[in-house]
């Protein structure tokens, strides 16, 4: 294997990590303010990438890019209103169960309505090929992809950093009771942040539809590293996910790179397993009183 | 609640205990001739098989229905007891289960070679037959062949012979470079010892070679290397939803080497869609076969499900039929009668292709015809579904079914161990 297909390999790991991130950013908002272990994030995943199919004949590829967020963020807000705000309160086994459920029931439902049989999804001719950036050659498709992502990443960080709406939902992740001292009733934050976060989810459906099949079971395929990287990355840290996700994305393409491709997925356990072992709050997990 | 204080646990199981096998066991003799014949139904219906499960299960239910509404199997009822095998420990656990519990009467399905090892352990200990309908590892066929095992599904050397017919005469043999993406698993590792060797007797080369984990989605990283190794073909031993992976994220990519390989069903072919689907392919059947019962068994299963059926459905509908005639003609559903049966001259099987289908006594494979398709460019493509063109039947006319399963490498069988 040569210095340049290594090269290649490990910024395709690093690019690669952008998708884990649009996951991965929406479950640890929604531990980090609400303590609630969202396990059905990925069949929310999975919903996206289906909407995606049924709104395309309708709205198109680019249509359906900002379409779907929005119903999907609509489906978390109404799951948080009904579901979520039962479980605030209490141990985060009883959410665990809760959203485990969730993930079941959609999951059978997309059965149910689509078929087990994954279902084809075209991308537009536009974004098919490739693109030479130096030597480097890379798929057109997933340039447009991770633009997707950083764009929604960016956002969410001016929302959280620069905003009143942001500083709230900080204070409430770090002390929900002393906001409520304060008369900030926490409630439609926790709503709106439901809703980013699922929404996210969609998103990311609708982004990897095109590239990966489409079948009932795909958003528990992505549960489980977009786990990873929220452990690793530590809770209530925005960066901390970040730098998870590239981390991740690295030590896969690492891997790859150096010819252990079916190594590449016990490679991110392991790396978990090392970070937790060394920072058992992750690599930049702020210290949070409620989860101490 | 006084009932209970003077009727304790134990004494209420003793009763209705006794009374139960009472009234089981007397009629039993009886009932073995003339109640339903219960066969058991153990696929895959969740994971990277699940896909190709939903049709095996869709076809199994098409195939009772018509043979129900026929009258039954010599007037008895068939009824079918449906489970997902998971994985190959849960597989044999639900086969031990439904051979000591339900009584069934064979067992039909499977698609994963491990688990169809798991479930050949098992009735072979419990003495029941097994048609596996969709695992293809030739071990299977070879070293761990068992007496009570029957394969309707065809082996890993007849795709490989007919799809290496094909690229011999396309020239993309002899003094090519092939890229290898193996399925990291029993089915995979068996069909690439297969490959390399057709390989190796053919003059042909490896450019690269990889084993891709079988809930991998994400193949940049393998576009990458094809991309820098430049092979002459890239040729695919994946299974399952892999394949939908491979074909979109070639697309994607844009690489245009030829695609080929080994492993192949339809289903993930229409899961890439027109756009993405390219190259030739080996598949046992294919809803375009031009024969009367092909098109009478496509033309059912739309009419009920709404969609044409996937080779795997063909497999399960398939072993029904079969395993339903075999009782006909052994008049009962005794295993080493029915073994006999299709050991022996007289099993001929319709597979609803052009020539009869039988068992190699041998192995237990079932000797028939295969196809290949060819994708067609998108714009062709009538509708989602015929998106390929299919061959003939395979070997020709003038060969015998026995050449498509010559250099098979999964060892010799022998019933007896």
């Amino acid at each position: 294997m040569t210095l340049f297909l290594f090269l290649s390999q490990l910024l395709n790991g690093l690019l690669d990590g952008f998708y884990y991130l649009l996951i991965a950013i929406g479950l640890s908002l929604i531990f980090s303010l609400g303590g609630i272990v969202n396990l059905a994030h990925g069949a929310f995943f999975a919903i996206g990438a289906y909407l995606a199919i049924a709104l395309t004949p309708y709205t198109g590829f680019f249509g359906a890019v900002i379409l779907v967020p929005l119903i999907v963020a609509g489906l978390g807000m109404i799951v948080e209103r009904l579901l979520f705000t039962r479980f605030y309160r209490v141990d985060p086994l009883y959410s665990l169960l809760l959203t485990f459920g969730l993930a079941m029931i959609i999951e059978q439902a997309l059965r149910w309505s689509f078929g087990a049989a994954p279902l084809a999804y075209n991308m537009p001719e536009l974004l098919r090929g490739q693109v030479f950036m130096g030597d480097f050659i890379y798929s057109r498709y997933r340039i447009f992809l991770i633009a997707v992502a950083i764009l929604a990443v960016a956002a969410l960080w001016l929302l959280l950093n620069r905003t009143a709406f942001g500083r709230i939902v900080r204070a409430g992740i770090q002390n929900p009771d002393i906001l409520g001292a304060m008369g900030i009733s926490l409630r439609p934050y926790l709503s709106a942040v439901a809703g980013i976060a699922i929404g996210l989810a969609g998103l990311a459906g609708v982004l990897m539809a095109p590239i990966v099949p489409v079948h009932p079971a795909m958003g528990a395929e992505v549960l489980t590293a977009a786990f990873v990287v929220v452990v690793i990355g530590g809770l209530g840290s925005f960066w901390g996910v970040v730098l998870a996700a590239i981390l991740v994305g690295l030590v896969k393409g690492f891997v790859i790179g150096i010819d252990l491709p079916s190594w590449s997925l016990a490679a991110i356990y392991l790396l978990m397993f090392l970070v937790l072992l060394l920072r058992p709050r992750g690599l930049m997990g702020e210290r949070i009183l409620r989860f101490e | 609640m006084t009932l209970r204080s003077n009727f304790d646990r134990r004494g209420f199981l003793r009763t209705t205990g006794a009374a139960a096998l009472g009234t089981l066991a007397a009629p039993s003799i009886l009932r073995a001739q003339d109640g339903p014949i219960v066969i058991g139904h153990l696929t895959p219906r969740t994971g990277f098989l699940g896909p190709l499960g939903e049709y095996a299960v869709m076809a199994a239910d098409l195939a009772a229905e018509e043979i129900n509404a026929a009258g039954g199997i010599d007037g008895r009822e068939l009824q079918l007891i449906k489970e997902d095998s998971v994985n190959p420990q849960t597989a044999s656990t639900k086969a031990e289960r439904m051979i000591d519990r339900d009584k069934v009467a064979a067992i039909v399905g499977e698609i994963s070679s491990a688990s169809a090892l798991t479930i050949a352990q098992t009735v072979e200990r419990g003495k029941t037959l097994f048609l596996n309908t969709g695992a293809n590892s030739d071990a299977l066929r070879g070293a761990d062949c068992k007496r009570h095992m029957f394969h309707v599904e065809t082996q890993n050397a007849m795709y490989v012979n007919a799809e290496g017919q094909h690229l011999l005469q396309n020239g993309l043999v002899e003094g090519k470079k092939w890229y290898v993406l193996t399925a990291d698993y029993a089915f995979g590792h068996d069909l690439l010892a297969g490959a390399k060797a057709f390989l190796e007797r053919n003059g042909g080369s490896i450019a690269g070679e990889d084993l891709v984990p079988t809930d991998a989605t994400d193949f940049s990283s393998f576009m990458l290397k094809i991309r820098a190794a430049e092979p002459d073909l890239v040729a695919l031993n994946l299974a399952g939803t892999q394949i939908t992976s491979f074909f979109k994220q070639y697309g994607e990519f844009g690489l245009d080497f030829p695609v080929g390989g080994f492993g192949f069903d339809t289903a993930m072919a229409w899961a890439a869609g027109a756009q993405n689907f390219r190259g030739t392919w080996p598949c046992v059947w294919n809803h375009q076969i031009d024969t009367e019962r092909s098109q009478a068994f496509t033309k059912a299963f739309t009419d009920k499900y709404g969609k044409p059926p996937e080779n795997q459905a063909w497999g399960d509908y398939m072993a029904i039929q079969i395993l339903a005639q075999a009782i006909r003609e052994t008049k009962g559903t005794d295993a080493a009668a029915i073994i006999e049966y299709f050991e022996g001259p007289d099993a001929k099987f319709d597979m609803m292709k052009t020539r009869e289908g039988y068992f190699n006594p041998e192995n237990h494979q079932l000797l028939q015809e295969i196809y290949a398709i060819t994708a067609v460019p998108a714009s062709d493509a009538e509708n989602e579904w015929d998106i390929f063109t299919t061959s003939g039947p395979l070997p020709a006319p003038d060969q015998p079914l026995e050449s498509l399963i010559a250099d098979a490498v999964g060892g010799s069988c022998s019933f007896s161990g």
